[in-house]
């Protein structure tokens, strides 16, 4: 819905001066847009219910944004978590039009705006109320890998060398910023609790593939448990549902070939 | 109500907070309150690096990095504070890779280290190769490898945890650190922590502004706290603008990307940073460029449909240069604008960034209740403090490494001092006033809701209070926070419920937010120079004979029982450097 004006603009080939054509942004379109949000208010609700709301939204808006409209114009008493509003603290992570997202991160411009957008919590922890779940479970199965450097041997006196290939061997495991997005879009997840689940793998991963760790068996050993990496059935929900576009199922493979072979 | 006993309690899980409770919690029995998850902490925003003199890549010492640091801030840094964080920068960073921080590497294997604004070589030669990087994820990198090694040393959280006051005993007649009053928010419950030590950790307060990087959640809490207490706040009219946010938005852009030589440039495509700092152009500190961007857009040179924004050009660099060394801000630029810095200049503008002012200290980090005693047991550290290391203007990088450096000496200092002592008594129904507050709040029937009135706190204080200021502006901006102030006398919450009641939440940051505005504008007023991050368009010039201090703000009030901003000020600590111009 939005047209991308585009104005060339011819500059002097001058060593100052910048050979490219400038971007215009388009003019913006407030449009009315619906949201089907499922409330639980629990010291007043029995059960979750939807309610609709409909707030003017540009297309470049946020769903935070509109969130943060209805709390502020409409309900004070919507519920849900938020910091940085940019994809980076993880506060944010709920089910939009059933799929895990960050709210921050999710455009009114890429979500279908003819039908009302549902939203509701990430699925598999408890709901407290409206949008907030308890994450103590998934941070407790996060604490569980040992998620910290377990060095050996003498500790240099300036930093450990490392080269930029070993650096790179766990780059993608660094991004994550425990959202849950990942964890709550698995369905064993969603039947099984006790199960890990993705994110606390990605923690090991990063742990495990780092050449200044030494702790990998200590680790393999959490991850070999019954409720461990192999419950993984490779559906691939939680790559999609990173909001930082890791490769989750494939550090999950990693996980498995390096417990498989015992070697790193 | 609960009531529980620590050593030590530490207020904020961000960089400072956590730093600190690694040392603190090995020596005495620590506990951190945070209103959030450590991990949502603002510090993950961070970008573009930690800055320490490791000479990696090439020839660099501390005391370049000092000299870099007191220039940057406009002569109104603490030259012994300076000295202090550029030593122990050093072992800051060495100290983070040991813990497991995934720094980037030179071929060698080493730390690799990247040019950013403000920092030079030999005293302003040329600029140098000084912050230690994660791409441009540091205070990501930072965030988790502190989080991590807490796990690992098992230190104690109370999550979302909103402390809302800090308990002071003062039967001797000076006020000593008793503990705190914390508000839990998945219950509504009023929990008092009683401790030796108190460590307040709790960031900044950008949300007095409308276009800031700052999270929702940054509302000067702990700022606001000891405002509230009647001891002072320092240099609050000293408010960073990062040069560059994207335009209409104010989402961070790193000044590691200008580090890996992105470029500025107005509509005509005109690097126009030459002009202003020919020596090292778009490195130059952030209070130059914001207002160079600003002079750019006010005489007409600016880009977009409203001429309101100038450009970050990448388009120079090779594409994995961009991919692998900035690739958030790339996503940023995409997700937000629709725009690929890889092929395209990204729209950008100056947003509210960082307080250099906040609670004074002195450098073991303890709390000045005036220009020379402390308040036993009480420490800062990080934004919420002013220890003064960044004094008018932050060299970027310089906060993730005060953060370490003070959050580590915060740490330590917090948990010798209780290990010295026993505790005092908590000051009689010490936990009254804040049940009143949140009380007051759920049953008001007022008309007045939150939303409207932080929307016009933050109108108010982008026009008014923002990279340039006058007298008339800020007459102006004093005038609304004060009708503000009225107002929210008569504010109401919608959720009356006890369990996460955010919309109380919101309401209680509200009023330390307008505690805080009202205290900048004060103190901005009557700053008739411009220095720094402060800049007095009827007041041009530095003045270093009568304001190179430091103003110190206390609440006071006055013979009709009306509360009011009283100023007085506190000498700048000189070393090493006199006073010169500042050219780049």
């Amino acid at each position: 819905m939005t047209t991308t004006l585009v104005a060339e603009v011819v500059i002097e080939p001058e060593s100052n001066v910048a050979p490219v054509v400038m971007p215009e942004t388009p003019v913006p379109v407030a449009t009315d847009v619906t949201f089907r949000i499922r409330r639980y208010q629990p010291d007043f609700d029995e059960e979750p219910h939807w309610v609709d709301y409909t707030v003017a939204l540009y297309p470049t808006d946020r769903v935070l944004t509109a969130l943060e409209k209805i709390k502020g114009e409409q309900d004070g008493s919507l519920t849900f978590r938020r910091s940085c509003a940019h994809g980076i603290c993880g506060s944010d992570a709920m089910r939009i039009n059933g799929r895990n997202r960050l709210a921050c991160k999710t455009l009114v411009k890429d979500i279908d705006i003819s039908k009302p957008i549902t939203v509701e919590a990430i699925k598999g922890l408890p709901l407290e109320k409206d949008l907030v779940v308890d994450m103590e479970p998934f941070f407790a199965a996060y604490r569980q890998v040992l998620p910290f450097l377990i060095p050996e041997g003498h500790e240099p006196t300036k930093e450990r060398i490392q080269s930029a290939e070993d650096r790179a061997r766990f780059d993608d495991t660094t991004k994550c910023i425990l959202c849950a997005a990942c964890t709550t879009s698995c369905p064993v997840f969603w039947t099984n609790e006790q199960y890990f689940g993705p994110a606390a793998i990605v923690a090991a991963h990063r742990f495990i593939f780092d050449s200044r760790d030494a702790g990998a068996n200590a680790r393999l050993e959490v991850l070999n448990d019954k409720e461990g990496v192999w419950r993984c059935r490779t559906t691939f929900n939680c790559t999609d549902a990173c909001p930082r576009g890791i490769e989750i199922t494939k550090a999950i493979a990693e996980v498995k070939q390096a417990l498989i072979f015992r070697r790193i | 109500m609960q009531t529980h006993e620590f050593d030590v309690i530490i207020v904020g899980a961000g960089g400072a907070g956590m730093r600190a409770a690694l040392e603190s919690s090995t020596r005495a029995r620590t506990a951190v309150l945070t209103k959030l998850y450590p991990t949502r902490s603002h510090t993950g925003a961070a970008q573009g690096g930690m800055c320490a003199a490791l000479a990696n890549v090439e020839e660099d010492n501390w005391e370049w990095h000092t000299f870099d640091t007191v220039k940057g801030g406009d002569y109104l840094v603490d030259q012994d504070a300076a000295e202090i964080m550029c030593k122990e920068a050093i072992d800051a960073v060495l100290d983070l890779e040991k813990m497991g921080l995934p720094f980037n590497r030179t071929p060698e294997g080493r730390i690799d280290q990247r040019r950013f604004g403000g920092h030079t070589r030999n005293h302003g030669e040329a600029a140098v190769r000084r912050s230690c990087y994660a791409a441009d994820r540091t205070g990501h990198m930072i965030l988790q490898t502190l989080y991590q090694s807490c796990i690992k040393e098992g230190v104690e959280f109370y999550n979302e945890f909103y402390v809302l006051d800090i308990l002071l005993n003062e039967e001797t007649g000076e006020p000593v650190a008793a503990g705190v009053v914390a508000y839990e928010l998945a219950t509504g419950e009023i929990h008092l922590f009683k401790a030796k030590s108190i460590i307040f950790a709790t960031g900044g307060f950008g949300k007095v502004f409308k276009t800031t990087s700052n999270a929702h959640t940054l509302t000067g809490d702990g700022m606001g706290i000891i405002w509230r207490k009647g001891l002072p706040l320092e240099d609050m009219e000293f408010y960073q603008f990062h040069p560059t946010g994207l335009a209409g938005l104010g989402v961070l852009l790193t000044e590691g990307a200008r580090g890996e030589g992105g470029i500025l440039r107005n509509a005509a495509g005109e690097r126009f940073m030459e002009r202003v700092a020919p020596t090292i152009k778009d490195l130059a500190p952030r209070d130059m460029i914001a207002r160079a961007m600003v002079q750019e857009v006010r005489e007409g040179r600016g880009a977009g449909p409203h001429k309101d924004y100038v450009y970050l050009d990448l388009t120079h660099l090779p594409k994995e240069q961009i991919e692998s060394k900035l690739p958030d801000i790339t996503e940023f630029s995409r997700t937000y604008l629709g725009v690929d810095p890889v092929t395209e200049l990204v729209p950008v503008f100056p947003t509210a960034h960082y307080a250099m002012g906040g609670i004074p200290t002195n450098v073991e980090t303890e709390v000045l209740r005036d220009n020379v005693n402390i308040v036993p047991g009480l420490y800062a550290a990080g934004e919420v403090a002013c220890v003064s290391v960044h004094g008018a203007n932050r060299l970027g990088t310089n906060s993730l490494l005060d953060i370490n450096v003070f959050g580590k000496r915060a740490g330590i200092a917090a948990a010798n001092y209780a290990n010295s002592v026993s505790h005092v008594e908590l000051p009689r129904d010490s936990q009254e006033q804040t049940i009143a507050l949140v009380e007051q709040l759920r049953s008001s029937t007022g008309g007045e809701r939150v939303a409207p009135l932080r929307r016009a706190l933050q109108e108010t204080m982008d026009m008014n209070a923002q990279v340039y200021r006058t007298e008339v502006t800020l007459k102006q901006a004093l005038i609304d926070v004060q009708g503000l102030r009225e107002r929210y006398k008569n504010v109401s919450i919608q959720d009356k419920g006890t369990r996460y009641n955010t919309d109380l939440l919101e309401a209680i940051e509200l009023g330390f937010l307008l505690d805080l505005a009202e205290v900048l504008v004060v103190s901005a007023l009557e700053r008739k120079e411009s220095r720094g991050g402060h800049a007095r368009e009827d007041y041009p010039a530095r003045d270093d004979v009568n304001f190179m201090r430091h103003t110190m703000a206390t609440r006071k009030i006055d013979a009709q029982g009306q509360e009011y901003v009283h100023l007085d000020y506190k000498p700048v600590s000189v070393t090493n450097y006199q006073p010169m111009e500042r050219k780049y």
